[in-house]
């Protein structure tokens, strides 16, 4: 029995009830440290998963592997970013409780062992794992009734993904006499023609899969709980989570699923289409931050699906890039969302940023620097992110899809240059609150890494294209 | 005499899948009749693979089904919790309140 291989999930799991006890036992507030401790265990997770030899583990139903590896720093550091950026947001809010990260580290617990996942039942262990921390936490501001119909609504459309999970799983198993990865791959590529049972189970999959990372037709909740949900909940929302389920997603279709490509395909292509054009026409008239960032991220993993869509080594290498390179992107925009605060009232509106570039030029130029790189413009890191996954578009031949890719980015450059001017060019509202210092660490560091992406772009590519590779070898 | 094969265990857990589905998104009552539902679907789902299990003759699905059920649990409860903070704020429970965000 391989359980080393395990071994970070492990230590973590062990982390998060020592730190439950941590919490509980003194008398006086614990969240500082625990806080801490949660950091300092995702750093020590951190190092052991890039240590992490590949293998299986636990009968075939724990995989690690370089895809995981990748996908699983990627978790980690969201997962702490977005830590940071609840710290002090949570304390000035009055909502600082010390569960608040031990829930985080069991919902990034749960990311771990689902894109660990070789097995059907493994992965739903990690799914809900994931969802259930996620639910607390989207109502954790508990008083107040916005945070709670967020927590509500993601609660309802959460669990019927659940259900829809676990109904094609079911029909999967039945009709490929298996759960384990493996074993449902060889019985999809020995069944003579197509067995209809496996074709609506893998899209009762990828429909649930889809409601994780709310990509068209399943996004509706998604503006509602970015809106109600704390603001450094929405930071990790749109992060880690959205990382781990694309991973997912990519392992379940490039793995057990790839010779069902054609049936696929097709479905992944309509979400793709329909996430861009929503992502990129419903965001232009809100004039909530929160809720623009919302629709913002919709279109984003409509261009992160253009990959999967065109399912070759290049474009699922795109889809990892693209992940990588949002992730970063989104916690530096998040990094300022939570900054915005008036005399200790939290701002959410599009004009309250107005004068940035005269009160605050240091965080104005950062978000200047995200905006861009988020509508794609060279020389930043998001330009390079929507190159890698046009470029597969193009060579595999999806051209309607790369054209509307393309027009959907500019049409998305229009709101996100709407900031940047409100910002620079409107009268200035009066100037924001102090910030943390650790919302200035991922402020910092976002934006060095999209500004300076292009110049060292070779160990990221790289990674992903070896990500990739142990996929499909 | 009819003998009861999986096609008639299969049927009825997508009946009840889909009543569960429809008692999610037809519902304009109670959000207890959501949590219901989704009980409805998870169960519907274990009738499935305990009849796959048994016309398989492989333990899998039934050990499948145990984890569900478990999970089943906690996401109900879950779920209770998060209704009582929004009863407590709101007063109602009534799914055509659940409105405040939209846009």
């Amino acid at each position: 029995m391989n359980w080393t291989l395990a071994l970070p999930e492990t230590l973590l799991a062990v982390a998060g009830l020592v730190l439950l006890l941590v919490g509980v036992v003194p008398k006086r507030d614990m969240t500082f440290p625990v806080t801490m401790g949660t950091l300092g265990a995702l750093l020590v997770g951190a190092v052991l998963v890039v240590a992490t030899p590949d293998g299986m583990a636990f009968g075939n139903q724990f995989i690690s592997d370089s895809f995981a590896r990748f996908a699983k720093v990627l978790i980690l550091l969201g997962a702490a970013s977005g830590l940071m950026l609840a710290l002090d947001w949570n304390e000035r809010q009055g909502i600082a409780r010390f569960e608040f990260p031990v829930l985080v580290l069991f919902s990034t617990i749960g990311m771990l062992v689902m894109v660990s996942a070789s097995d059907l039942i493994t992965l739903y262990v990690g799914l809900e794992l994931l969802s259930l921390s996620l639910y607390v936490i989207a109502a954790f501001d508990r008083d107040n009734s916005r945070s709670a119909e967020a927590g509500l609504k993601y609660f309802v459309l959460g669990a019927l993904a659940s259900g829809l999970y676990l109904y094609g799983a079911s029909l999967t198993y039945g009709f490929s006499g298996s759960t384990n990865f493996a074993a449902i791959g060889s019985a999809v590529s020995t069944t003579e023609g197509v067995s209809l049972g496996l074709v609506v189970g893998v899209t009762f999959v990828v429909a649930a899969l889809a409601f994780k990372i709310s990509a068209v037709p399943f996004h509706m909740w998604t503006p509602d709980v970015y809106e109600g949900a704390p603001t450094p909940v929405t930071a990790f929302f749109a992060s880690a989570p959205k990382v781990a389920a694309v991973s997912l997603l990519v392992r379940v279709l490039a793995d057990p699923f790839a010779d069902l490509a054609e049936q696929w395909q097709g479905v992944i292509w309509l979400a793709s289409m329909g996430s861009m054009l929503l992502g990129s026409f419903a965001a232009i008239r809100q004039q909530n931050i929160k809720r623009l960032m919302a629709y913002s991220s919709i279109g984003h993993i409509g261009y992160a699906l253009m990959g999967l869509a065109v399912a070759t080594d290049t474009g699922l290498r795109g889809v990892m890039l693209y992940m990588a390179i949002y992730l970063v992107m989104n916690a530096g925009v998040f990094a300022v969302l939570v900054s915005m605060r008036r005399q200790g009232k939290t701002l959410e509106r599009v004009e309250d940023l107005a004068g940035l570039g005269r009160t605050d030029p240091g965080m104005a130029a950062a978000m200047t620097v995200f905006m861009f790189s988020m509508a794609g413009i060279p020389p930043l890191a998001g330009f390079f992110s929507k190159l890698y996954v046009f470029l597969a578009a193009v060579q595999e031949g999806f051209w309607v899809l790369a054209t509307v890719g393309v027009l959907t980015s500019v049409v998305g450059a229009y709101y996100y240059l709407r900031i940047i001017k409100v910002m620079y060019f409107d009268s200035p509202a009066g100037a924001l609150d102090p910030r943390p210092a650790a919302v200035s660490m991922v402020l910092a560091g976002a934006g060095l890494f999209n500004v300076l992406f292009f110049l060292f772009p070779a160990p990221v590519v790289a990674a992903a294209a070896a990500a990739v590779a142990a996929l499909a070898g | 005499m009819l003998t009861i094969g999986l096609g008639h265990y299969l049927t009825v857990g997508a009946i009840l899948f889909v009543l569960g589905i429809f008692g999610i998104f037809l519902n304009r009552k109670n959000i207890i009749v959501i949590l219901m539902s989704v009980e409805l679907i998870l169960l519907s789902v274990n009738i499935n693979l305990v009849a796959f299990s048994a016309t398989l003759g492989d333990l899998t699905g039934q050990i499948f089904a145990m984890f569900i059920l478990t999970v089943a649990a906690a996401e109900a409860a879950i779920g209770l919790a998060i209704v009582v903070i929004y009863f407590r704020n709101r007063g109602s429970i009534e799914v055509e309140d659940v409105s405040t965000l939209k846009g």
